[in-house]
């Protein structure tokens, strides 16, 4: 993987003349040091929403989802549309560890680690919402093809739905090993700089003892790239049958060939946004600005324009050819997105998604950090706009006029969004406080080529 | 060192050439109606693969990659078909636009009106096609078509031109510059391969439409380029030329060939799948057509564009064959130019359709050009461009 002649155009990735032992110091300080009180705030806040959601759930769970806004037409939304919104967030971590990793970009060690803890976190959100939507959580298991017995009936392989359990499962658990496994070594570094017996001892046991020898190395090297081969049809896999959940179907809006790669670009692009929210603040509050460079954040700037770029390049084709097919059910549909009683949902997606990440084709902003956090957050909100457009706007106008409606949301519907919210930060703020966030071992790696040091002289 | 184009092999280029003039000339005399869609197969196909080859150049630009810099001579080469293509593929399309034949249902101006001149309903006219007139009309087609090639062209004369900058020594300015250029084009591409792709070949079939058509051309068109970038590759080293090209360029090459012809059927499986389950009349019957009168191409260039290559290149080892990769890469390209058949005659020959010697002997006729124009490009210039920002990367690219 390394390449003894990097060329001067190169960007250092590591600034400030490290050493290997001081890349360890740096990154295991937060896990060394005590907490600020910033940090205590944040996560009391965190908890506190997490918590909120969590009586949400119970409520919802308690009374049936009839707590919802949910209706006879609008059958799918708030609850789909964050479990969409979550998915998607996670792809940007198996994009930066898988794809990245495949085409040799090193500049991905100093985020993916962070990103991959994103995808677990974002993983385990979204999985709720159709958990919930099945009302009777406690068969949740049915969704599996267990035999009749169980008291359950056999699972409709027909229904993309299902193919969503499948894709999801096999994504999360695909990922989380992959996580892990990045982690041992990590996990191994912080366990020999600890003191106190009783954390070696965990964190021996979360390295699964890992001695460091060749051999172990060896297998470490194999096993990532093994599973940066199989996670990178998985990650296109999941966002393809989740937008399969709508374009197998025959309502206008849902049903369009290009759903498929579009969402793919879309899950991208908000998990992308997602990483920039998380780091950009991380790097400050841990000083972790050597490792996560202005350079990282522009180069996730640009991804950032390519997939917005792509998404609007998708808006417009489906815009066009509603008008090109001459189907007049497709041709409303659209109309009734710009136009109709949920034209600012639509016009929300449009500026957040298609405008705002454009401005990063100038330099100053996508090397800004304030501008950078500020149109994340843009990203993050125009992304949820857009499976609400999808969802809510293409199910409140059916086929039948008498049966036209509106969506209102409820409580339990904002209640259980921001309780998810809660959940995912207070994963990750855990995460930051006790898991090695940036993948140090294959850091280190790198050191020698890209550091700010003079080009030392190679073995 | 420079590449050779010996009397011997410009020869080859001058008989498949011959052969092909022979064959169109024939086929319009034998039969018009058979040697246009012929024309705009090949002539479209071979202008994709310069097109997809110009789209990595700019690729490798703006992702700042390292590893290609030993192998973008040939990738120009390639690229610099392009305005004969263009060429070709331009009159193709404008004089069908013309009406000049049957390609495009749209271009008859006999069905677009309701009513015939003397106040009678019209029987041959066509509300859908009428609906799509604002777009679909000779005018604003042929402008388009200018728009795109020319755009295209232009955006080659100055990769070009940067190219000519870059081989008089390191020059960074110039390598900035070539990025911002290549971001310019990836913009243009952006939009463009797909709205061409929607004029030259989805419009065939007039009635149809599908939004991810663009995409799906893009992603056949590409690979086929990616593959032809391989050959090349291959065929110069064969030629002793190319030292610093190693089994580990080589081997990404093929890689590029294994990920984008999974990548073609993914764009495949989805345009297909989502069409089929949903069984919607105005769209379904894209598909039933060609699996009536086109089924054994059908199912074999799923097989030639995926199963085959996936199996065969899946191995280490077998990316680092040079001739496995190169019988590979035939296959592939022969999948291509059969899968755009399969787009291109349903909506033309209907279930009269041949793959016979009008439509093999135009192939060879233009492959004969292409070649001509490729290895001209290549003997006109050292292949190697030491003074490239990344060339020392790219020597010692090792994987």
């Amino acid at each position: 993987m390394e390449n003894h002649s990097t060329a001067t155009v190169r960007q250092p990735l590591i600034l400030g003349n490290k050493t290997y032992h001081q890349i360890s110091e740096d990154i295991a300080r937060p896990i060394e040091g005590k907490a600020s009180k910033l940090f205590k705030v944040v996560f009391v806040i965190s908890v506190l929403l997490a918590l909120w959601g969590v009586g949400c759930f119970a409520y919802t769970i308690g009374t049936g989802i009839g707590v919802w806004g949910n209706n006879k037409s609008v059958g799918w939304a708030w609850d789909i549309t964050n479990f969409v919104w979550w998915v998607g967030i996670g792809h940007a971590g198996t994009l930066i560890s898988a794809v990245l990793l495949l085409f040799r970009q090193r500049w991905r060690m100093s985020i993916n680690r962070s990103a991959e803890a994103m995808t677990i976190f974002a993983v385990i959100c979204a999985a709720l919402f159709p958990v919930m939507h099945m009302g009777r959580v406690w068969v949740a298991y049915w969704v599996f093809p267990l035999p009749n017995q169980f008291g359950s009936l056999w699972v409709n392989f027909n229904s993309p739905l299902l193919w969503d359990v499948f894709a999801i499962s096999t994504y999360f658990t695909v990922s989380l090993v992959f996580w892990y496994t990045g982690l041992i070594p990590d996990f191994a570094t912080i366990r020999d700089r600890q003191m106190k017996p009783r954390m070696q001892r965990i964190y021996n046991i979360l390295s699964f003892g890992w001695s460091g020898s060749a051999k172990q190395w060896s297998r470490f090297e194999e096993v990532s790239l093994v599973l940066a081969g199989l996670s990178t049809p998985l990650v296109l896999s999941v966002h393809t049958i989740v937008s399969m959940d709508f374009a197998t179907s025959v309502i206008p809006g849902w049903h369009t060939t290009i759903f498929p790669p579009y969402f793919v670009a879309g899950a991208i692009f908000s998990g992308f946004a997602m990483v920039l929210t998380l780091l950009i603040i991380m790097r400050k509050v841990l000083n972790l600005e050597d490792y996560i460079t202005i350079q990282h954040i522009e180069l996730m700037n640009k991804i950032i324009i390519v997939t917005g770029s792509i998404v609007g390049v998708a808006y417009l084709t489906e815009l066009f050819t509603s008008w090109y097919s001459g189907v007049e059910y497709e041709q409303y549909a659209f109309l009734n997105r710009a136009t109709g009683p949920y034209w600012w949902s639509n016009w929300s997606m449009m500026t957040c998604n298609v405008i705002t990440p454009q401005l990063f084709w100038f330099k100053k902003i996508r090397t800004s950090l304030v501008a950078t956090f500020i149109i994340s957050i843009f990203v993050n909100i125009g992304m949820w706009f857009e499976r609400f457009v999808i969802i809510v706007t293409s199910l409140h106008r059916d086929y039948l006029p008498s049966s036209w409606t509106m969506f209102h949301p409820t409580f339990v519907d904002v209640g259980i969004f921001i309780g998810t919210i809660g959940i995912f930060f207070t994963c990750f703020l855990i995460f930051s406080r006790t898991f090695p966030v940036i993948a140090l071992s294959e850091l280190k790696t790198i050191l020698k080529t890209t550091s700010e040091n003079p080009k030392q002289p190679h073995h | 060192m420079n590449y050779t184009f010996s009397s011997k092999t410009r020869n080859i280029c001058f008989i498949l050439m011959a052969i092909g003039l022979v064959s169109i000339v024939g086929a319009f005399i034998a039969d018009s109606h058979r040697a246009w869609p012929s024309l705009l197969l090949n002539s479209f196909f071979f202008m994709a693969i310069a097109l997809g080859s110009l789209f990595f150049i700019a690729i490798q630009y703006a992702a700042e990659a390292g590893w290609s810099a030993v192998v973008k001579r040939p990738m120009e080469a390639i690229a610099s078909y392009l305005p004969y293509g263009a060429v070709f593929l331009g009159i193709v399309v404008t004089l069908s636009a013309l009406h000049f034949n049957h390609i495009y249902h749209w271009a008859d101006p006999e069905i677009l009106h309701p009513t015939l001149e003397n106040g009678q309903p019209n029987p041959h006219f066509d509300k859908i096609i009428a609906g799509k007139s604002g777009f679909l009309n000779p005018v604003f087609y042929i402008i388009r078509t200018v728009v795109y090639l020319l755009g295209w062209v232009l955006f080659l004369r100055a990769f070009m031109k940067r190219s000519e900058i870059e081989a008089k020594g390191l020059d960074v300015t110039n390598w900035k510059r070539s990025q911002s250029l290549a971001a310019w084009f990836l913009v243009f591409f952006a939009v463009t391969s797909s709205t061409s792709a929607w004029d030259w070949i989805m419009s065939i079939d007039t009635h149809w439409f599908s939004t991810l058509f663009g995409w799906y051309t893009f992603a056949g068109f590409f690979v086929s380029a990616l593959t032809m970038i391989t050959l090349v590759v291959l065929y110069l080293k064969g030629q002793g030329l190319l030292p610093e090209v190693t089994d580990n360029h080589i081997h990404d090459l093929g890689k590029f060939m294994f990920a984008f012809s999974i990548f073609w059927t993914y764009l495949w499986t989805s345009q297909f799948m989502l069409i089929w389950y949903s069984n919607i009349p105005e769209e379904v019957t894209y598909y039933m057509d060609r699996f009536a009168n086109y089924k054994f191409l059908f199912l074999l260039n799923l097989f030639l564009n995926f199963f085959f290559p996936f199996l065969v290149l899946m191995k280490r080892g077998s990316k680092r064959n040079y001739n496995l990769l190169f019988f590979v890469g035939i296959v592939i390209l022969f999948g291509h130019w059969s899968d755009n058949f399969v787009m291109i005659m349903p909506g033309t020959m209907k279930e009269h359709w041949h793959m016979g010697w009008v439509e093999i002997g135009t192939m060879l006729g233009f492959l004969g050009l292409f070649g001509y124009v490729v290895l001209s490009k290549l003997a006109s210039r050292p292949v190697s461009n030491p003074t490239h920002v990344f060339y020392q990367e790219s020597v010692h690219h090792h994987i």
